[in-house]
């Protein structure tokens, strides 16, 4: 990876930084966040999803494991929340490599591998809401004392640039597995399997390598989830929504890629409020939404919004060569 | 370089591969024949490490690596083709052969100009920003051989790279599987294409129903009964042998 590799990444980040230097109204600033937290989630399932091509749909297993470690090692045990969070984080690590040890080794793929994901989300969505340690069906709160360095802020604009650094942080990371020995042989393995082994990759260790970093940074976004409401439950935390959601975004943006994750969380849940403001009080119209988007986008556009704009702009360069495309 | 010992490969009550035993000598080209079902990609996938043997051992440099996963014995130094080729189809032809080089090579601008070397060695140079999946037949069985040349292997093992191709296009290849073993690269190749196997072949071996029922230089395998037989059926050889007289 070269400095112009990441020139991008850096431009993109520092203009969408200067939002709340414009804008100030909290609804605005809320859907901002939001969608960060959601890009991040998505962005944790692309690592695994997109460029291992191995589909999780419990990714909500990771998103709660940080949610709660988050929220419990500070209501429970009075820790920093700073450090809960990154201990949140590395939780989500370790229960990634735990599930992809347990589904790789045993030689799952494709759609068991995704009914096992499925499966121990929904396992950890059970015990959480069955367990005393976990506040139960009641959820844990996080007591309000708003101090930086109680990662509490009393402005929005500081936890929207705190998530943008986070999203940041791992649009270098994606940057670099796409341009590393590790993202290779990862695509590799998506692409086929044994012509991967053939060519001496270990393809165990490539595939827990990304669900390792694939649960490391889901969590992450559920550590920030729960310092940002101050709240999660079972339901919120370890729900099948969130795991939907991490499937979404990275595929109406576009899988494998490096901006996909955001450019599909921002078109999803950008489309989703104007949709309500549209129609309304119609309830669930937001999620009318997104399903129509997701037929259109498999239907018309199967590599995702980035796919489709590399392919309008190579067509508008040489008219006439897209058909080959 | 390699030697296979005794063998046998059993799925259920399927023996496909039954007490097979045949080495390749460093720097030679050593060809595997036999009928369609004979066991031929069975014994290559014991050799590559997909699939363990039985009974029986294989071994590499002197070593014995029966129980070494694919991914290992590719470490060592065996490197395989596949016989329906399996190109990473979403990739460029470059990025297909830069897998291969990434064993030897961690980072990616090494890996991509080794890709680049050994795609002008098989005659892919101008295919290398193209898809792997708009290659032609040819194409893809050169690409299959690149990435295979690009972990650098010592033995290389070819199922079947000329199957599938036109008599200009094995015409065409057949050089570069030679330069490969002038390189110093051990070659055990198997191949149901007569022309390719009597030209490049040191060695031979005829697998039939899962055994090893002849071995020599092409030219006397060809001429054994036995090996007539497992082609043609029972008495063939015979009958070959009174038509030449009569005719």
């Amino acid at each position: 990876m070269t400095f112009r590799d990441v020139v991008p990444i850096i431009v993109l980040v520092a203009l969408l930084a200067l939002v709340p230097v414009f804008v100030t109204a909290n609804t605005v600033l809320n859907f901002l966040v939001f969608t960060l937290i959601i890009a991040l989630t998505a962005q944790g399932w692309n690592i695994l999803g997109g460029f291992g091509g191995q589909f999780s749909f419990g990714h909500a297993a990771f998103f709660g494991t940080g949610a709660y470690a988050a929220a419990l090692l500070q209501a429970r045990l009075g820790i920093n929340p700073w450090v809960a969070f990154a201990i949140g984080s590395a939780a989500g690590a370790l229960v990634g490599w735990g599930i992809g040890y347990l589904s790789f080794r045993s030689g799952l793929r494709g759609s068991y591998f995704a009914l096992v994901t499925l499966a121990f989300a929904e396992v950890l969505r059970i015990l959480a809401n069955a367990a005393a340690f976990t506040g139960g069906a009641a959820g844990v709160l996080i007591k309000l004392d708003v101090r930086p360095e109680n990662f509490q802020f009393a402005s929005r604009g500081a936890f929207f640039w705190i998530a943008l650094g986070l999203v940041g942080g791992v649009l270098v990371l994606t940057r670099w597995i796409e341009r590393s020995r590790f993202g290779a042989q990862l695509v590799a393995v998506r692409e086929n399997e044994a012509a991967a082994k053939a060519l001496g990759v270990d393809t165990l260790r490539v595939k827990l390598g990304a669900i390792t970093l694939s649960g490391a940074v889901t969590a992450a976004a559920g550590g920030l989830y729960a310092q940002y409401f101050l709240y999660v439950d079972a339901n919120i935390a370890y729900g099948t929504w969130i795991s939907v959601e991490a499937i979404l975004a990275p595929i109406i943006g576009g899988l494998g890629t490096v901006f996909g994750p955001l450019v599909g969380a921002v078109a999803l849940h950008g489309l989703g409020e104007i949709t309500k403001l549209a129609a309304g009080t119609v309830p669930g119209i937001d999620l009318m939404v997104f399903g129509a988007l997701l037929v259109v986008a498999v239907a018309f556009a199967p590599d995702g919004i980035l796919g489709l704009a590399r392919r309008l702009r190579r067509s508008f360069q040489q008219p006439g060569a897209s058909r080959h495309a | 370089m390699l030697e296979v010992q005794n063998a046998t490969k059993r799925f259920g009550g399927l023996i496909a591969v039954n007490q097979a035993s045949l080495k390749a000598v460093a720097g030679s080209i050593t060809g595997l024949i036999g009928p369609n079902g004979a066991g031929k990609t069975t014994l290559f996938t014991l050799i590559s490490g997909f699939e363990t043997p039985t009974e029986g051992r294989v071994l590499f440099q002197g070593e014995d690596i029966s129980r070494d996963e694919p991914h290992v014995r590719a470490r060592r130094g065996i490197a395989r083709t596949f016989q329906i080729v399996q190109p990473f189809a979403g990739l460029t032809v470059a990025e297909n052969i830069a897998v291969g080089a990434h064993l030897r090579h961690a980072k990616r601008s090494d890996a991509m100009a080794r890709a680049t070397d050994v795609a002008r060695r098989v005659g892919l140079g101008p295919e290398l920003d193209k898809s792997a999946s708009s290659l032609t037949v040819a194409g893809r069985k050169r690409l299959e051989l690149a990435r295979a040349l690009a972990t650098e292997p010592k033995l290389l093992l070819l199922d079947e790279v000329l199957a599938g191709l036109n008599p200009s296009e094995i015409r065409d290849i057949i050089p570069v599987i030679r330069a490969i073993r002038d390189d110093g690269v051990t070659i055990l190749m198997i191949e149901h294409v007569m022309q390719a196997v009597m030209n490049l072949c040191e060695q031979v071996y005829v697998l039939a129903q899962g055994r090893i029922i002849a071995e020599g230089p092409p030219a006397g395998v060809c001429d054994d009964p036995k090996v007539i037989e497992a082609y043609l059926g029972v008495g063939a050889a015979e009958r070959l042998k009174q038509e030449k007289i009569h005719a």
